[in-house]
């Protein structure tokens, strides 16, 4: 996993909140940092990349790793 | 690009039912839009500060219930005393269990990301509601005043 600034474990919510969690985090960063997220919802990875699209923040991975879904989030 | 916008109307006042107006208002304005949701009817109950909303198995066939107990209870049963506390005991643990958020939860998330909340007037007078009950930054409004935000939107729905 590439480095990142901030990390964000949204691991045992359900949707909406990992999403709601993650904006919150990115409010508080500056442009062009990248943030963490950890999460146990198998649906956020279609909503993460939903969530990237229609935010324009970029995201630059997304994997599932010992039955655990990463993103990396790079803030637009 | 110019923001996008939501509006809701939340008419209902069950446990199930608060969910959909906040977990759509609370994602849409995470995604950037511009959120509006009119609360009318049985929907002002979820704005008010101390929150008491229930589910109820009765009149609701499709409601899953514990072991697939649906699939054989008489409905009769499910009207008996004490079903409904049960039921909404049972909710709210399978919930907390599986990570979904509180209405409280939802709620604030909605506020603290400026979606707007508009308490239909007309139904506060009929059912001789306090607006003091309600929680902070309720605005009182017709559907005059709705129509205005509406009018407007991306996407409109009635919940």
């Amino acid at each position: 996993m590439a480095d990142f600034d901030e990390e964000l474990d949204a691991s045992g919510l359900n949707c909406p909140l990992p999403i709601l969690r993650a904006k919150k985090a990115l409010a508080g960063m500056d442009s062009g940092k990248v943030l963490h997220i950890i999460a146990t919802d198998p649906g956020s990875v279609k909503d993460f990349e939903a969530f990237s699209k229609q935010t324009g923040n970029e995201l630059i991975e997304s994997k599932e790793e010992g039955g655990k879904f990463h993103f990396l989030i790079r803030k637009a | 690009m110019e923001q996008k916008k939501l509006a809701i109307i939340a008419t209902k006042g069950s446990l199930d039912w608060a969910y959909p107006p906040f977990i759509l208002g609370s994602t849409a304005a995470a995604l950037g839009y511009e959120v509006e949701i009119f609360f009318t009817f049985y929907g002002l109950q979820l704005l008010k500060k101390k929150l008491d909303l229930k589910v109820t198995p009765l009149g609701n066939p499709a409601m899953p219930m514990p072991g697939g107990m649906e699939k054989w209870m008489p409905v009769l049963v499910t009207a008996l005393p004490g079903m409904e506390a049960i039921m909404t005991s049972m909710m709210k643990k399978q919930m907390a269990s599986k990570g979904v958020a509180s209405i409280e939860e939802l709620r604030e998330l909605c506020q603290e990301a400026d979606v707007r909340f508009i308490a239909c007037n007309m139904t506060v007078e009929l059912f001789d509601m306090d607006p003091s009950d309600f929680i902070d930054g309720i605005e009182l409004a017709g559907a005059a005043r709705f129509f205005e935000f509406a009018g407007d939107s991306d996407i409109c729905m009635y919940i």
